[in-house]
């Protein structure tokens, strides 16, 4: 039995935090690029040179990338032989958050009560944390922050078999449509497909997670997403729905095994801004 | 690029056209969800309002707080269709501008040519760009409400586009007719 302090799941997370909001991922980054390589129209090419200049002044000066900095969202996956000693795991996942938020000058955009007082806690916390036993003696956390113009476009669909790939593609598409040029495009689209109600929606936001240049290891669904993502850029909603190319980086799937009856699919639009990290604790 | 000084009179606006881009210079108040809730409900309550709506400009924008040294911290526009429900009461009661991103609704629309005013469309994400264009931001109102607050920006060379004209016309149309389908 291998004892880890929680105050190191604290420490990442507030570390994770910090660099997320000012520092973009090179995967995005170089997608980025490649898009505003492809725009002729000239509000669409002038929107994208003015996001690939905000990334560059983003991180020499070390501003946030995008004034939403998110709700943060943590998948811990702790080794079955870990002995998590210091305190409770989830008060150091927000003190994390929080000190991540506070010291860095980073926006306070949770409320406590949704639909009624909605009231600023202040802290960005409580973080959305999700936790799964796995095999071994680490404690692997995956943090993303999200922000909340692209997340309000996300959408569920409960398909049934017959609806088939082509269910899936009309519907991954027309969610993409509605999103248009509100929710900040070039996305990249998390798509999830199978499991239930409530677990499709998490493959969906976990799809969100892998690098841009990695496809889904099952020929057919990498296929799909290939399929989706030159229907996506074919709707022409482009770079901040000013019309153009590139409406999406990427569309990548996670899928699950489900019910004779069903086929969920989980759609989670995110902008271009699709901020992750992860660490291991060792 | 069209250089502006605000306020802008009602012929500056009138020469604008969906599409156009601009930069703007001035005064420009930020507002977002929290705040034209209770705009709305003041309004309401026949209450005096903490900003001179007359000919006034709204940045949809809920900053990150400012380091030590900067006026602001990032603050690109947030999603506008949300202040949908509030905004043609503003705009008949004297405001004549709005930055944001993203579609507004007929009624918007409507309300926007019923006043001859202009909604523009700066670049969502960009915040950490857009925060070298704001010199200064005061406090107003709300203050409770922190990123929410209104505040006064001072803003020099703000870049943007012509989203909605005077004339109803809006950039984002194209996409209607390409789709086949009206927004939500």
């Amino acid at each position: 039995m291998k004892e880890i302090n929680v105050r190191r799941i604290e420490d990442a997370v507030a570390s994770m935090c910090a660099d997320i909001a000012v520092n973009c991922g090179s995967d995005i980054a170089q997608a980025l690029e490649a898009a505003k390589e492809k725009e002729e129209g000239e509000m669409a090419s002038a929107a994208m040179a003015m996001l690939v200049e905000n990334i560059r002044i983003a991180r020499e000066e070390q501003i946030p990338i995008c004034q939403d900095t998110g709700l943060a969202i943590v998948w811990l996956e702790i080794g079955q032989d870990v002995h998590l000693v210091g305190g409770s795991l989830k008060d150091a996942v927000n003190k994390g958050v929080e000190r991540g938020y506070s010291d860095n000058y980073l926006r306070a955009s949770a409320v406590d009560d949704p639909l009624y007082e909605r009231k600023n806690t202040k802290t960005n916390t409580p973080a959305v944390i999700y936790t799964d036993i796995v095999d071994g003696d680490e404690v692997k956390i995956s943090l993303m922050a999200k922000g909340f113009g692209s997340e309000n476009k996300s959408a569920l669909k409960m398909l049934t078999p017959a609806d088939g790939e082509q269910g899936v593609i009309d519907f991954v598409l027309e969610t993409i449509e509605k999103a248009g040029g509100n929710a900040c495009p070039p996305f990249v689209i998390g798509v999830g497909i199978g499991g239930t109600f409530d677990s499709c929606a998490c493959l969906s936001k976990k799809a969100l997670l892998r690098p841009l240049s990695q496809h889904n290891s099952d020929a057919r669904y990498a296929a799909l997403e290939q399929k989706l993502l030159d229907g996506a850029n074919a709707l022409n909603i482009g770079p901040m729905g000013f019309h153009g190319n590139t409406t999406a980086l990427a569309v990548q799937i996670e899928q699950a095994p489900t019910h004779i009856a069903g086929m969920p699919v989980a759609v989670n639009v995110c902008c271009h801004v699709c901020r992750h990290a992860k660490a291991v604790i060792a | 690029m069209k250089r502006l000084q605000l306020p802008l009179s009602e012929e500056e606006r009138m020469s604008l056209k969906a599409g156009d881009a601009v930069l703007l210079s001035g005064e420009i108040y930020t507002a977002r969800d929290a705040a034209h809730k209770r705009l709305h409900e003041m309004i309401e309550r026949n209450e005096e309002l903490p900003f001179d709506l007359n000919d006034a400009v709204i940045y949809y924008v809920g900053p990150t707080p400012a380091k030590p040294g900067q006026a602001i911290g990032s603050a690109g526009p947030t999603t506008s269709g949300r202040m949908d429900p509030y905004a043609p009461l503003l705009l008949d009661l004297g405001l004549k501008g709005m930055i944001g991103k993203g579609k507004r609704n007929d009624q918007v629309k409507d309300a926007i040519v019923r006043n001859k005013a202009v909604y523009f469309v700066a670049v969502g994400g960009a915040g950490a760009l857009l925060s070298h264009s704001i010199m200064k931001r005061e406090p107003v109102a709300f203050d409770d409400l922190l990123a929410e607050a209104i505040t006064k920006l001072t803003v020099k060379d703000f870049p943007c586009f012509v989203g909605i004209d005077c004339l109803g016309r809006d950039i984002y149309d194209r996409d209607e007719r390409v789709l086949g389908r009206e927004e939500l």
